[in-house]
């Protein structure tokens, strides 16, 4: 049972995996060619378009209002980390963000509001890229996706997939979830904005800004699922420090 | 769980941590202590008001007292370091100090009207990690990590993690970009070290 499943996660993610010899923690690139002319295309695009829109929507927008955009996208997204939970078999999971829904929508105002964390219902966000992962999945190879930015076979997978997981989009008539799709891309770039000095550090003052956003996210990445591997971190005498 | 089961689970957790290395100088207390000290001076300098510039000075002067620069410099500059001169290495050491007080000092700097703190500490392998939570005006609180070592006798950290973002990787691969950018001159990328972060 196990074996078919993990067969079927496999197929289904189609996820490229790295030979035996590959290090755990160097990330697995066989398509850098193709990766770099997507970041470059990306990069263009944040400069020419994507920048200037987040350095005048902070310069508008109230942080107050910006804030609450924020939350009512991130609330938007509780339904689909609920059905991933459901996927995962993650219980607590499920009720955690069907409550936080509820609080923010009723509570908060129709969600511009986080009064769930306030009474202890923090976040837990999930999405389908992470119930590959707890499927068995491998994460596969490491891609930059256009506009999307860094990802991994495995999550670019379940950015698809999650475009039919979320239930509201079944559940609302077309125009509101035309409203819903526009304020969670004003929230994108809201956070373009608001994280606008990390975000050109990253791009546009790293001597490899692709190499950098590549081991960036996959640390994250792995972070945020919980693959926290203790046999990678960097031990104190691993160094020879003469002369430094 | 209860508090006598947690108490007790805490009890046997500690004597697992503590019997193998007997005569393990530094300890949980010591690591905490030093990460305590550290996040109560980067809460005051966040505190403080002060201009930016005057603020990397002061986090130039938390890095030099509370981390283990040697170790941070000599794994960022990594292989290359084998053909790096003596003189190359301390002047690298001092570029790159004042490279990361500036870049991660930026960092810090957004956590003005946030605060950090001390969660827990942790033995892995042979240093201790003490785990920070950093809590941001209007985010998610996340994950802050220092590993603490004796190594050089006195306590430091020699490595950070923010939200699983480990420093010492990143910056490795950072001065590896840099010195490919100089097809591989020491000195130039050194030069250009002084102006980045």
């Amino acid at each position: 049972m196990v074996v078919l499943l993990t067969g079927g996660a496999l197929t289904l993610a189609g996820c490229t995996v790295p030979g035996p010899d590959h290090p755990k923690a160097e990330v697995f690139d066989p398509y850098e060619d193709g990766n770099r002319k997507t970041h470059e295309f990306n990069r263009a695009m944040d400069s020419a378009l994507v920048r200037p829109a987040a350095k005048g929507y902070v310069a508008i927008v109230p942080e107050g209002i910006a804030l609450s955009v924020g939350r009512f996208a991130d609330n938007l997204g509780e339904p689909t980390s609920a059905v991933n939970h459901l996927m995962q078999a993650d219980v607590p999971g499920v009720a955690r963000n069907l409550s936080r829904f509820v609080v923010n929508v009723t509570l908060g105002f129709g969600g511009l509001f986080d009064p769930a964390t306030d009474l202890g219902i923090t976040a837990d966000d999930s999405d389908f890229g992470e119930t590959l992962h707890v499927w068995g999945a491998p994460e596969g190879a490491y891609v930059e996706l256009p506009f999307l930015g860094p990802s991994n076979e495995r999550d670019a997978v379940g950015k698809v997939v999650d475009v039919f997981t979320d239930p509201l989009g079944y559940v609302l008539p077309t125009r509101e979830a035309n409203i819903a799709t526009g304020v969670k891309i004003t929230s994108k770039v809201g956070d373009r904005g608001r994280y606008a000095d990390i975000v050109d550090s990253i791009l546009y003052e790293s001597a490899d800004s692709y190499a950098q956003g590549r081991s960036m996210f996959t640390q994250n990445r792995r972070h945020d699922l919980g693959i926290d591997n203790e046999d990678t971190y960097i031990s104190p005498e691993d160094i020879n420090t003469e002369g430094f | 769980m209860s508090y006598m089961t947690r108490r007790f689970f805490m009890g046997s957790t500690a004597a697992v941590m503590v019997a193998p290395l007997p005569a393990f100088a530094l300890n949980n207390e010591q690591a905490r202590s030093l990460v305590d000290g550290l996040v109560g001076e980067i809460n005051t300098v966040i505190d403080s008001g002060k201009s930016e510039t005057s603020m990397y000075r002061e986090f130039e002067r938390i890095f030099r007292q509370y981390s283990d620069l040697s170790y941070i410099a000599a794994y960022a500059m990594g292989v290359d370091a084998r053909r790096a001169s003596a003189s190359q290495k301390k002047a690298f050491t001092a570029a790159f100090t004042g490279y990361i007080s500036r870049k991660y000092g930026k960092r810090f700097r957004e956590f003005i009207g946030g605060r950090l703190e001390v969660q827990g500490v942790k033995k892995v392998k042979s240093f201790y990690q003490v785990r920070t939570m950093a809590h941001l005006r209007g985010e998610s609180p996340f994950e802050l990590d220092f590993h603490v070592s004796d190594r050089t006798g006195k306590n430091l950290f020699f490595n950070m993690y923010i939200e699983g973002i480990n420093m010492l990787l990143t910056e490795r691969e950072e001065i590896g970009a840099m010195l490919d950018r100089r097809k591989g001159n020491i000195d130039a990328m050194i030069a250009d070290l002084k102006s980045a972060g």
